[in-house]
């Protein structure tokens, strides 16, 4: 039997701000346990929670980006449960009908370069919780609440889900991770737990009206392993099904050493929250005035940015993906790549060459001593023919580690492309010394022309530009 | 619908009350007495009353994202009669794993 896939995207994002949530204390991450920390994200008694506003607007714009309606008036609420991690024994969220955000999109591109649109139902604002440190034979879990209260952002899909595939599942969560970073309201980190993307996969027989049962699956900390987790764990539901069982919904964890998922928490565990609205925070409402001058700072998205970098410059979908990842990395491409005359060698240059110096530099390319003026006029220089594309691969080595200019390199240095004059006397003199390999060439044997190519580039010391000599030297022994 | 003594023994469990079946026999016709306000709360139509979550019609304050100084550490952790001085952290019956 077939089987459609269907995920659910749940992802949590910490907001970038200097202080947490409900509180002055530092938002940060590392550092020693327990060091920000009050009597606010404390839970202690008698402290009251205030809204930082600019973790309310880091959520409004991303709402606004995600193409969702904006609440007016929004309403917070306590979700109840015991756990060490949580010390006010609720989390402060938003339940219901009114959360910041709602009825929105994301566009996808398929592999096949078609838009998806993506629904989001939901865009809310709620706190973090403390961090469990567990350490093995200590026979006892560390509370850390350091991350207690830090502004957390989460983003759910729509129900039916759009995502039909670990792949899919993988689009949506870089296209989501761009779109925060560019917004600057998270930094994004997977790896450090900043961003959580949480697929929640179900398969069900081809055609059947009636969705499967689902899985939640936790600490996916790349996009690689949200692909190959979902793709996982649909397959292990397929086989589960296709034996007779069922699936036992569950949270499960992804192991990234042996590319499995595991069972971490079932369902019967799971907790009624007994949500309630917060009584220490009244609900905020908006006016449209402060709405629309949150939307006008909202910038070029990256789906939009690559799309229009495709469009206006001829790039390749593959180039234009890379440079739209960051804006830093596209505003570099497009003011070097404005008055040149082909971007896609801009854009090849920075993908190859420059990409190499600044990754062993471990800098953004946008930030290497190469400015996009002065790749612009490396580029000039090869499309004029003042220097080969050869000459060019060594000089932007020196421009790197110099930081001058390529025209400043080739004056300083002598390199000067031998000109086609130049070029003719040199095929000729390299033809009246080879006698024996010109009579091979003439009988046939036309291999033997690369070793005068060989000779005539010695000749002129690599300045010479390739087609000029193929077709100098073949317009000389045409005349033998 | 009445809430069976089981009810109150789950609801007493979620808020980690440790309760006896003698309480338990004492809080069911409690809380079914409670309940039996909400019910008659029920019976009004509030077809046009907006929902309402505080009484009170004040507007929201926000505050500017500015740091303010924490607790000292050594402060924080005096609060608890179980710490890790090594890691300087709350000990707490082993969790499994986020």
């Amino acid at each position: 039997m077939e089987y459609e896939v269907s995920v659910g995207m749940e992802c949590h994002a910490e907001l970038l701000t200097n202080s947490k949530m409900f509180c002055g204390c530092e938002n940060a991450f590392g550092g020693d346990a327990n060091t920000r920390t009050c009597p606010v994200c404390l839970g202690l008694p008698g402290s009251l929670p205030v809204f930082n506003k600019a973790a309310v607007e880091h959520v409004i714009r991303t709402a606004l980006a995600l193409n969702c309606e904006i609440s007016m008036h929004t309403i917070f609420h306590r979700k109840n449960y015991f756990y060490p991690d949580l010390p006010k024994g609720y989390q402060i969220s938003q339940y219901g009908q009114t959360p910041i955000g709602i009825n929105g999109y994301l566009e996808i591109e398929t592999p096949e370069g078609a838009i998806k649109k993506i629904h989001i139902t939901r865009v809310h604002l709620e706190e973090d919780t403390g961090k469990s440190i567990h350490i093995d034979g200590l026979g006892y879990s560390v509370m850390d609440y350091n991350r207690s209260g830090v502004p957390l952002m989460e983003i759910v899909t729509e129900f039916p889900p759009d995502v039909q595939s670990g792949e899919e599942a993988a689009q949506y969560a870089e296209n989501l991770r761009s779109v925060l970073l560019y917004l600057g309201v998270s930094d994004g980190r997977m790896e450090q737990g900043s961003l959580r993307v949480e697929p929640n996969p179900s398969v069900r027989p081809e055609g059947s009206e009636k969705y499967g049962v689902k899985t939640e699956l936790k600490n996916l900390n790349s996009f690689r392993a949200v692909r190959l987790g979902v793709e996982y764990e649909a397959a292990r539901h397929v086989e589960v099904l296709e034996s007779g069982g069922v699936i036992v919904q569950g949270t499960y964890g992804w192991n990234d050493e042996k590319g499995e998922t595991f069972l971490q928490r079932p369902k019967e565990f799971e907790q009624e929250y007994r949500y309630f609205p917060e009584p220490d925070l009244i609900p905020i409402d908006f006016d449209e005035d402060y709405i629309e001058r949150l939307r006008v700072t909202i910038p070029e998205l990256p789906l939009a940015k690559k799309r229009r970098l495709m469009e206006q410059y001829g790039l390749p979908s593959s180039d234009a993906a890379l440079l739209a990842q960051d804006q830093a990395s596209a505003a570099y491409f497009e003011k070097a790549a404005k008055s040149a005359g082909d971007p896609r060698a801009v854009a090849n240059w920075m993908s190859g060459d420059l990409t190499r110096l600044a990754n062993a530099a471990n800098t953004p390319v946008y930030a290497t001593p190469i400015t996009a003026e002065n790749l612009r006029e490396l580029v000039t220089l090869i499309e004029k023919g003042t220097i080969t594309g050869k000459i060019a691969k060594s000089l932007i080595e020196d421009m790197f580690t110099t930081g001058k200019t390529a025209s400043a390199l080739v004056a300083e240095k002598g390199l000067k492309v031998t000109g086609a004059d130049e070029a003719l006397s040199i095929v000729q003199k390299v033809i009246a010394a080879n006698p024996d390999v010109v009579a091979k060439i003439k009988a046939g044997n036309e291999k033997s022309a690369g070793f005068l190519v060989g000779q005539i580039m010695k000749e002129a010391k690599g300045q010479a530009r390739p087609d000029d000599v193929n077709r100098l030297l073949k317009e000389e022994l045409d005349k033998l | 619908m009445a809430l069976t003594p089981d009810d109150v023994r789950k609801v007493g469990s979620l808020a980690r009350l440790a309760l006896s079946d003698n309480e338990i026999a004492r809080l069911t016709p409690q809380l079914n007495d409670l309940l039996a306000q909400f019910a008659r709360l029920q019976e009004l139509n509030t077809d046009d009353v907006p929902p309402t979550s505080h009484a009170v019609p004040v507007k929201a304050l926000l505050r500017e994202d500015v740091t303010a100084p924490s607790l000292p550490r050594e402060e924080v952790l005096r609060l608890s009669p179980h710490v890790d001085e090594y890691i300087g952290g709350f000990i707490v019956p082993q969790v499994i794993g986020e």
